[in-house]
């Protein structure tokens, strides 16, 4: 069995071109992550650039609105670019750049992952390509422009469903024809070992943070951390500090779209089984054959059919929990954040918003939650009043 | 010597490929019989996949056509058991790891051997992971036929070393798709391969003309037809037996 395995899932089941190039990135990655140059350059990009550390934001007037456990939200949503994504993007470019890369190439869905490559790109001068779903380059047609002005050359993906799994499909056909100068720097703590890993070890730093943020605010750990999962990138940083905290519930937000009882739902761990596809072992959306099943959710950025496989393992073992919320639960979140705390959230972060109002309330005063507020919900502004039936006039 | 020794046995050989259930399964039957007596030596069948990440557009737009038809796995193995009634060329599924892992390998391997087929490409399931199917497969009789990609370099020795059936070279960068020109260094991987072992070696990826099928039989075993096969039942769709024909026929004469 090969490396990166987390339980039975992980691993690399990759085509045989990108074989080497995958364990070339590992063994640099190895390298790079005990160099303390390589350590100061992304500690300083993260600081100076990108605006860390993020807040840990006392939530007070939810709190009091919700009459139950003390909220805090960790204030992914206010560093550059807009979300929890720079994060890994600065560590893998700059890992780019240090394996002598000229070039990078992403998928994304919502744009966020996109926005953020593209900005990293132009920063340390690399050539830039971002996949994006044509569906997805409808519903966030603002990031596409975002990405164009950075610099970057954005291919509209027309296969498959032409959703965030069809870009990584394509993302992963454009390396096999183009691996000398380009890393792929994916989005998510999913697809072949090493990626899941290194993606992880560059969002924990969320964990890292909130850990002595909360330790410093309230002298105790937190009850509940959470954060919405897609791929599972921010609840993967937002967990992973707190993993050994055995007295604190881990509870992740999956996309239901219509809901787990529909078809038009993206929610992995509620109605996937376990599968292989897009280089790991983990738990996917699909039907009896193993095709894999057209998801659906309104947020673009958890619009896809798996789940990381470190989450899928922490679903197994039972150390995390993964619940299912609906579009209309997330809209409501959205709308609800923005009136009550003056924030508007991502509507995937909303997703975890939307859980926390059916959270907080049953827990007591002297408990604490801390919810990862992924990404900034400028991006979504449209499609919610398009979601609500108001005309824009854009 | 095994079925797919047989392709190999006396003379160079044709390896076509189609999609099956493309433009619909009875279709692929007959297409199947066609290429046999075209000349083909041994023929790869895939099994449509939704998101077939080495397939380039051609053979993307195949599997669509495939599974909009209403394609299964079950359907593709009973079609074959229809095949195996009228010929005994060698019969190779080509599909990704996903359909086989849900189907369940021991499942999968055992209505590959009941069906007739003699052997199994997975381009998603590189040598390290080839340890959860190999026994089962070879429990059945059923090779598993390893990819070596112009990228392996080092790890050629250890694929061939290990490699049932015939090896698989790919022949370009990429996707699999026509291409007016090979570039890669094909003729030094294959006497890296035919220096650690003796079986069989054919090449895929991007050929379409008669000058490189004459030119890779210089020094390989076999060359594999894909994409261009199945433009033609793109573009021919339920009457591309004789458009399929007269192009093999081209090919290797």
């Amino acid at each position: 069995m090969s490396k990166g395995r987390y339980g039975i899932h992980g691993g690399q089941y990759i085509p045989e071109t990108l074989m080497n190039e995958i364990h070339n990135l590992e063994e640099q990655y190895e390298h790079y992550k005990k160099d303390p140059e390589f350590n100061a350059e992304l500690q300083k990009l993260l600081e100076e650039y990108a605006g860390r550390p993020s807040l840990l934001y006392y939530a007070k007037k939810m709190t009091e609105d919700l009459g139950g456990a003390k909220i805090y939200f960790k204030r992914e949503d206010l560093n550059h670019t807009g979300s929890h994504k720079i994060n890994n993007v600065l560590g893998q470019a700059l890992l780019a750049k240090k394996m002598g890369k000229t070039r990078i190439i992403a998928e994304t869905g919502a744009g966020q992952h996109g926005v953020a490559t593209a900005t990293a790109a132009a920063l340390l001068g690399l050539e830039c390509e971002i996949f994006m779903g044509k569906e997805d380059t409808i519903r966030q047609a603002l990031n596409v422009y975002r990405m164009q002005l950075l610099g970057a050359k954005v291919n509209a993906v027309e296969s498959g469903t032409a959703t965030l799994k069809d870009a990584v499909n394509e993302c992963m056909r454009e390396w096999t024809k183009r691996v000398d100068d380009t890393l792929y720097v994916l989005g998510s703590v999913m697809g072949p070992h090493p990626f899941p890993m290194i993606v992880r070890d560059f969002q924990s730093v969320i964990s890292r943070e909130a850990r002595a943020q909360i330790l410093k605010a309230e002298g105790k750990l937190p009850d509940v951390v959470m954060a919405c999962v897609g791929g599972g990138s921010n609840a993967m940083g937002m967990f992973y500090e707190f993993i050994k905290d055995e007295s604190v519930r881990l509870i992740g937000c999956e996309a239901a779209g219509k809901g787990v009882d529909t078809d038009r739902t993206a929610a992995t761990i509620a109605v996937g089984t376990e599968g292989i596809f897009h280089g790991m072992k983990s738990y996917f959306c699909q039907d009896e054959y193993g095709q894999i099943a057209p998801v659906y959710s309104i947020s673009a950025g958890l619009d896809y059919p798996g789940i990381g496989p470190e989450h899928a393992h922490l679903h197994d073992i039972g150390r995390a929990e993964y619940v299912p919320v609906t579009d209309d639960e997330a809209v409501a979140a959205f709308e609800y954040i923005a009136r009550t705390e003056g924030i508007i959230a991502a509507i995937e972060s909303s997703h975890a918003v939307a859980h926390l109002l059916k959270l907080a309330p049953t827990m007591s005063k002297d408990q604490i939650i801390i919810c990862c507020l992924s990404g900034r919900g400028d991006k979504d502004v449209a499609a919610i009043a398009r979601y609500k039936g108001v005309d824009l006039h854009e | 010597m095994s079925n797919i020794q047989k392709a190999f046995a006396d003379k160079k050989a044709f390896i076509p490929f189609l999609t099956a259930g493309d433009p619909n399964l009875d279709k692929t039957y007959e297409y199947i019989l066609q290429l046999e007596k075209a000349g083909a030596a041994l023929i790869e069948i895939g099994i449509p996949f939704s998101d077939p990440i080495a397939e380039g557009p051609v053979i993307q737009a195949a599997n669509v056509r495939a599974l909009s038809a209403g394609c299964t796995t079950d359907k593709v193995f009973d079609m074959v058991g229809k095949v195996r009634q009228k010929t005994d060329i060698p019969l190779v599924f080509l599909t990704y790891l996903n359909p086989v892992f849900k189907y369940g390998y021991e499942r999968f391997c055992a209505r590959c051997k009941e069906a007739g087929i003699d052997g199994l490409i997975i381009p998603d399931m590189p040598f390290e992971e080839k340890g959860e199917l190999k026994e089962i497969a070879r429990k059945y009789d059923v090779d598993i036929i390893s990819l070596i990609a112009p990228t392996s370099k080092e790890r050629i020795e250890t694929i061939a070393k290990d490699a049932d059936g015939y090896i698989y070279v790919v022949s370009s960068m990429g996707v699999t798709g026509v291409r007016s020109e090979i570039k890669t260094n094909v003729k030094e991987i294959v006497s890296h391969i035919k220096a650690v072992t003796d079986v069989p070696v054919a090449i895929g990826f991007g050929i379409n003309t008669r000058a490189q099928v004459q030119e890779f039989w210089q020094y390989a075993d076999g060359v594999i037809v894909g994409s261009a096969i199945v433009k033609l039942i793109e573009k021919y769709g339920e009457n591309a037996a004789d458009a399929i024909g007269d192009y093999i026929h081209q090919m290797i004469s």
